[in-house]
């Protein structure tokens, strides 16, 4: 592998930087991860695309040096649904927030999973709207505090993977900013896979969440996601009062699956030997 | 063999075969009356031409769906009607601003609201014009048959392709549902040169210096589509002059090919006392009126019918205001594309309105019932 400084100027559009991000945000960490995953994949720049939603995350696709395409909030899905379709030689990375995919975006993100369509959504879920200035999402755990929720939040949270697990997806992954390494080699993983791959990458918001929440900057944070963290094959051998608290990281299921698009193209070119026989 | 072949088709049909002639080769959408007729020719039709149907999963994913088809470079068509065309409303914006070509169909039906899902209404005028935030332009089109319908698609579908702006096409209920005879040419005889296939040199992907291809993604040029205002390469920005620019440019483009973009048609006598000036299946009541008026009757009557209903034809009313004492504006609503009308005559004549909205056509009577107003 090349060294990392190469990979930047390859597939980073280094004048647009600096980036919007405050201090002490992991999005950095995760979209640095992604670059490395895309590199790993072994992938063709010009077969590449990041598609993004609305927020702090979704301003990644700006930095990168693909076709990148940044849409509007919720429906970042829906719009790289039609493009896969259009072009289904494009390698699709999704890259989403916590509100964008889970609110807003909840439907889209349902029947990607449900039409197993070979996308890949990375999830960057810090708990919270960071662009709005810190609105609670529906990943926000339970009780804690957000500008509309100044006294903590009564709404339960969704386990993301699960959801995606329960719609259809066929890979599904977690990983911390506090372990970049490790979350490179989940989105290769879920890149690698056919079908529609979930990753969520976890991510300290000192600014908009951990300051409300009292849980210091973002090295306290970082530090508390590493120490909080499992890798999904010590989890196993852990009871459930053991794990209370615990990130789970690692791959969290993965299943193979008949791939929407894959279904849809054979079905045409059979339609097409139909019709010349 | 003949070049056209005449087929008895019923006007959401020929909505679908005018996009599948045009080049269309996606669609996205999601079911609703009075429009499903459109997405179920399309279910029938493009997988069998290698092309793409999907039903997505709500009105909005439909319209997100279109953009990005068209992002990866193929024709891409949505169709559906009132409550589907105000889910549409933000992602139709985003491919105005993002310059994205697509065409949107809605095929309307009586509002507000769930309204009367069967009944024909044309109370979709202003939302077609102002349904999305912010001040963009926009094209509409409103067909008066199963005929017009065909070709105004095509005219839809290439008109987005060159000028890289959604399309809206308006039609009446009762032109979705009605049969009539569409004379179909040769599959391929009239689209237009896939103006992305010839990228020049020193292509950008929003040049201010006129049209400009859109290249599709996966082909090597690396750019960025956003619905933030952006440079000339598509990356976001605040700077005020810029900003200017590009709103300026979005709606330039639409000044600028003006001629190409609208279509109106007049019958009647020369120098007509009252003219009518109406739209969609209002077109065929006043077409009636005007047979009997002018062409039995003598009487100095004239039609003024709109296919293209945005940007306005203002001209073209203005044009017949300096003949006529009467503009007589017939639409199927409390009083819609009436304003524009008054905006368009300056005073020049007396602007008339004739609105029925009980669910039901405005028939050649009525409109006979105001031409004796003025005439003997």
């Amino acid at each position: 592998m090349a060294p990392i400084e190469q990979l930047n100027l390859d597939f980073l559009r280094t004048k647009k930087l600096p980036h919007i991000w405050c201090p002490g945000c992991g999005n950095g960490i995760v979209t640095a991860a992604l670059v490395r995953a895309i590199v790993r994949a072994g992938y063709d720049q010009r077969d590449v695309v990041i598609v993004s939603g609305i927020g702090c995350s979704s301003r990644a696709a700006g930095y990168l040096n693909f076709n990148t395409l940044h849409t509007t909030h919720g429906r970042a899905l829906a719009f790289a649904t039609g493009l896969k379709m259009a072009r289904p030689q494009l390698k699709i990375f999704v890259i989403m927030g916590d509100g964008d995919c889970s609110a807003i975006g909840g439907n889209h993100f349902i029947h990607a999973a449900r039409r197993n369509i070979d996308l890949n959504a990375v999830i960057i879920n810090n708990y919270i709207y960071g662009m709005t200035g810190g609105q609670h999402s529906p990943l926000t755990p339970l009780g804690k505090k957000a500008t509309t929720a100044p006294l903590g939040t009564l709404e339960r949270p969704f386990e993301l993977l699960e959801l995606a697990r329960g719609a259809g997806a066929t890979f599904g992954a977690r990983g911390i900013a506090a372990q970049p390494r490790q979350l490179e080699q989940l989105i290769a993983r879920g890149a690698a896979h056919k079908g529609f791959s979930v990753i969520e990458a976890l991510s300290p918001c000192p600014v908009a969440y951990g300051r409300r929440n009292k849980q210091g900057g973002a090295v306290e944070m970082l530090k508390a996601m590493k120490e909080n963290a499992v890798s999904v094959e010590r989890a196993s051998n852990m009871d459930a009062q053991a794990l209370a608290g615990k990130i789970i990281t690692g791959v969290i299921f993965t299943r193979e699956d008949p791939e929407f698009c894959e279904l849809y193209y054979q079905l045409i070119e059979q339609e097409s030997k139909k019709n010349s026989n | 063999m003949p070049d056209v072949k005449p087929v008895l088709m019923q006007g959401n049909e020929a909505c679908a075969e005018g996009a599948i002639t045009a080049g269309v080769r996606f669609y996205a959408g999601y079911p609703i009356t009075p429009s499903t007729e459109i997405a179920e020719y399309m279910a029938e039709k493009l997988p069998r031409l290698g092309g793409v149907f999907i039903q997505m999963e709500d009105e909005i994913a439909s319209m997100a769906a279109v953009i990005g088809a068209s992002i990866g470079g193929k024709r891409a068509l949505t169709a559906t009607s009132g409550p589907g065309f105000s889910l549409k409303q933000e992602n139709l914006g985003y491919a105005i601003m993002a310059e994205i070509p697509c065409v949107v169909v809605n095929v309307q039906r009586m509002g507000p609201s769930t309204g009367v899902p069967t009944a024909p209404s044309q109370g979709d005028v202003m939302q077609a014009r102002w349904g999305t935030h912010g001040d963009h332009p926009i094209i509409v089109f409103s067909p008066a048959s199963v005929y017009e319908t065909f070709y105004l698609t095509i005219a839809a579908v290439n008109l987005s392709q060159k000028l890289r702006q959604p399309v809206v096409l308006l039609l009446d209920e009762v032109v979705g549902h009605m049969r009539e005879k569409v004379l179909i040419p040769e599959m391929g005889k009239l689209m237009v040169e896939k103006i992305s296939d010839q990228v020049p040199p020193d292509w950008k992907p929003y040049d201010d210096k006129g049209l400009t291809p859109l290249v599709p993604f996966g082909s090597g040029h690396f750019y960025h589509v956003t619905g933030l205002y952006h440079d000339e390469f598509g990356f976001p920005t605040g700077e005020p002059a810029v900003v200017s620019r590009v709103l300026d440019r979005l709606h330039n483009k639409l000044e600028q090919y003006r001629h190409e973009i609208t279509f109106t048609n007049y019958i009647g006598h020369k120098e007509p006392r009252v003219g009518i000036v109406t739209y969609g299946c209002t077109v065929r009541s006043a077409r009636a009126a005007v047979k009997k008026a002018y062409w039995q009757n003598r009487w100095p009557v004239g039609l003024l019918s709109l296919q293209t209903i945005w940007p306005f034809p203002d001209k073209e009313v203005e044009a017949l205001a300096r003949q006529a004492d009467i503009i007589l504006v017939p639409e199927m609503n409390r009083g819609q594309l009436v304003g524009e009308v008054e905006r368009s005559v300056r005073g020049q004549a007396e602007v008339v309105p004739l609105n029925r909205y009980d669910g039901e056509m405005i028939t050649p009577d009525q409109i006979m019932e105001q031409l004796r107003r003025w005439l003997p």
